[in-house]
């Protein structure tokens, strides 16, 4: 009996085979279990970040004061220019390519190629810590020199600063934590720890996670930002 | 489409292409703001690039194109609720609005 068996044929359509994976008393998820609860971990932090959106989106659209306009408020001074937005530009761009760098680093955790990966590794570690370090530049910046506050602050709606910090706040403490979290894979790797199973898994599932991380980025980015 | 679990070795061209596309993606939707436009197109734009950004992140660097349907499936269908709970705190924070804009048009009167 193994009409349950996923390997199949080739007569098994795609529909087919989500009905026997669902069906019968087994497994349903045929991947690295920890595939499986990195993603069911992902699903309920996508609750939590659209929940502070939706939030964001209420106090927004009930305030009655004019929202500040971000591309003014996180615009930087250069060379007599003002630049709308830069800094965030920036720093969208360097979490990109931290996902870059980590999809690499699966993709070389397969080949076995234990230095590439782990070097690719500590290269996202890396643009995630620069990431955080731009953050804080930007709160500095924000609560030193534009007087913003979660109560309050001098350009309108005082729910802006509350969302603000609240939000990217929440989001790079994500940011740090996956930096943290890529340290550890990254030294277990360059170790060999993962070499007596040749088992790479838990390099795709750190790299799952920091994609998430950079995904919410690029909700935040055209809500919060470009809104 | 019938892969073995651990399967998910995939030639690096192709996260480099991602990886470019997303920058595209990206200075479109930062052009957005810096060429300023307002109302429907900026938003409609905005969506636009963050729902392509978002997809190409999911679907390649997250490696959900080459997942089983079954799991697909577990991980994109509970969200969807989530845009039920957009719609409806939509209509509460307008009618929130409606009520301090009269609540404040009565104080001032008074």
């Amino acid at each position: 009996m193994d009409n349950g068996t996923m390997t199949g044929t080739m007569s098994v359509t795609r529909t087919e085979a989500l009905a026997r994976d669902w069906s019968s008393d087994r497994e349903a998820f045929p991947v690295h279990w920890g595939k499986a609860m990195m993603w069911i971990f992902l699903v309920s932090d996508t609750f939590i970040f659209t929940v502070f959106l939706v939030g964001y989106m209420t106090v927004r659209i009930s305030a009655t004061e004019p929202w500040p306009s971000a591309s003014e408020v996180f615009a930087l001074h250069i060379g007599g220019h003002e630049l709308p937005l830069l800094l965030i530009a920036i720093m969208t761009f360097v979490l990109i390519s931290s996902s870059g760098t980590m999809a690499m680093a699966v993709n070389y955790g397969y080949q076995r190629n234990r230095r590439m990966t782990a070097a690719l590794m500590l290269a996202t570690a890396l643009l995630g810590a620069s990431f955080v370090g731009m953050q804080a530049f930007e709160w500095t910046k924000l609560i030193t020199e534009e007087g913003v506050r979660p109560w309050g602050n001098p350009m309108g709606a005082a729910q802006f600063g509350a969302t603000f910090f609240m939000i990217t706040g929440f989001h790079g403490m994500h940011v740090s934590a996956g930096v943290i979290y890529l340290l550890v894979v990254a030294i277990k790797v360059l170790k060999g720890h993962y070499e007596a199973k040749g088992n790479y898994e838990v390099v795709e599932i750190a790299g799952l996670y920091w994609h998430f991380v950079d995904l919410v980025w690029v909700f935040i980015f055209a809500f919060f930002y470009l809104w | 489409m019938e892969q073995a679990a651990s399967d998910q070795q995939h030639p690096i061209g192709i996260y480099l292409k991602i990886w470019g596309l997303l920058f595209v993606f990206s200075t479109l939707s930062y052009l957005v703001d810096y060429f300023q436009f307002q109302g429907l197109l900026r938003w409609s734009l905005i969506i636009v690039f963050m729902l392509i950004k978002a997809g190409l992140i999911v679907s390649v660097f997250m490696h959900m194109m080459w997942e089983r349907l079954s799991l697909i499936l577990a991980i994109l269908m509970p969200p969807l609720c989530l845009l039920v709970l957009v719609g409806i705190m939509q209509i509460e924070a307008d009618y929130t609005f409606l009520t301090r804009l009269d609540f404040f048009a009565q104080t001032a009167g008074g």
